[in-house]
């Protein structure tokens, strides 16, 4: 039988390792063991998709959740989903989640001194169209102290979660601003290797900006990409 | 390759304000074919604490080993798609109610064990860990995955009947600690 083209391993210097000290969770939370490579089957090549159905109104759009706007900065992200070949990954599903302009989380376990805003919940969600783009409006979230070291904060980001078209392609990261002074001290963006952090850092563009409305920032993100052909056996 | 690969990083602390929407823990509505079950389980750190801000995701095939997907290119009979995601509670309990997957065919052909496929994500994971659930009393002597790992590691993947309550699995997931219940995580 011909089973599906397998999703290309990781090139080395794409991720962090699991354990990295400078982030303490991961000492308690990291495999000590190597992990185990298998073959992949269509239990890898396949995985949940997801249809626009499972949008309501406003999940792309983080302003309109509410009676009231949220106070913040406006901005627009957008980009283009693709795999490592360039090809577009469309109709897939984005999950965003982050904090408010003042830095606080919506959630029980936030207990930073700052302002919960009550017209901002925080999370949304989008599909790719048939190119792979995907666009939705928030306010830029603010930078929050966090107690993994003395003075410790984390420079503004937003979380993304993404499905692809398989189990191997599912991807969990954070977008992060250009220019943030607190990039050089935070040790999850650092964990990544050098290489390849850059790529979580989205870009002012004034082409995505709405005059007298919002700043727009570009970010792209690139999932696995897959052999050309299927393999007969 | 012309683009690089957007590196992964921790759904972290606050992962319920993205997720929690999407929490499917009933994967079986009735009329859906196959044999009830239901997978229960801890997730555990590398010193036994429980971890009550994970996210534990799973994917499966229907009962005749079929994925609701286009690359499997057999048709799944509707009503099943296989998509679940639990988060941890305050005891990092997780639990799902579903059917138990058909074999599934592997690379080569063969059929492999019924399983189903996990993810696992956390504060303190700046990847997500990718796991498989087998079931006590199947054979999993042949299973392609299963030959990969060490026979003594092979007890972390299979889920064990609950006495008294037919149909319930336990499977617990340990993150860590070098210790015989380490689960086996997999580079897939």
């Amino acid at each position: 039988m011909s089973a599906p083209p397998a999703y290309r391993p990781p090139p080395s210097g794409s991720h962090a390792d699991y354990l990295y000290p400078g982030y303490a969770s991961t000492v308690t939370r990291s495999p000590s063991k190597p992990l185990i490579v298998v073959p992949q089957s269509l239990s890898e090549t396949t995985g949940p998709l997801f249809g626009h159905d499972a949008l309501r109104p406003h999940d792309a759009d983080l302003t309109r959740q509410h009676a009231g706007e949220p106070l913040g900065e406006r901005i627009i992200v957008s980009g283009r989903v693709m795999d490592e070949d360039g090809r577009p990954v469309p109709h897939t599903l984005l999950e965003v989640w982050q904090a408010n302009a003042a830095g606080r989380y919506l959630h029980k376990r936030d207990q930073h001194d700052a302002p919960l805003d009550p017209n901002f919940s925080g999370a949304g969600r989008m599909m790719t169209d048939d190119q792979g783009n995907y666009r939705f409006v928030t306010i830029r979230p603010g930078a929050y102290p966090w107690r993994n070291h003395p003075n410790a904060w984390r420079p503004a980001h937003i979380h993304f979660s993404l499905f692809g078209n398989a189990f191997a392609t599912r991807l969990v990261t954070q977008m992060y601003f250009p220019g943030d002074p607190l990039l050089a001290f935070d040790p999850i963006y650092n964990s990544v290797p050098e290489g390849a952090r850059h790529r979580m850092i989205s870009a002012f563009e004034l082409d995505l900006t709405v005059p007298e409305h919002a700043l727009g920032f570009r970010f792209d993100i690139v999932l696995r990409g897959r052999d050309a052909t299927p393999m007969e056996k | 390759m012309a683009h690089g690969l957007t590196p992964s990083q921790t759904v972290g602390p606050y992962l319920h304000i993205g997720f929690d929407w999407l929490n499917t823990t009933e994967l079986a509505p009735s009329g859906v074919e196959g044999e009830r079950i239901v997978i229960e389980g801890c997730l555990m750190d590398a010193q036994g604490a429980t971890v009550p801000d994970g996210v534990i995701e799973i994917w499966q095939a229907n009962a005749q080993g079929v994925y609701a997907h286009p690359d499997d290119g057999r048709s799944p009979a509707a009503g099943f798609h296989g998509f679940g995601r639990c988060a941890t509670d305050d005891e990092g309990r997780f639990r799902f109610a579903t059917i138990k997957p058909g074999g599934v065919p592997g690379r080569d052909g063969h059929l492999q064990a019924p399983h189903v496929m996990v993810n696992v994500f956390a504060r303190g994971l700046l990847k997500q860990l990718s796991t498989r659930i087998y079931f006590s009393g199947d054979r999993h002597d042949d299973d392609v995955v299963m030959q990969q790992v060490p026979a003594e590691r092979r007890a972390t993947l299979i889920a064990m009947p609950v006495p008294d309550r037919s149909g319930n699995f336990v499977w617990n997931i340990v993150m860590g600690g070098g210790g015989d219940d380490e689960t086996v995580f997999f580079d897939i």
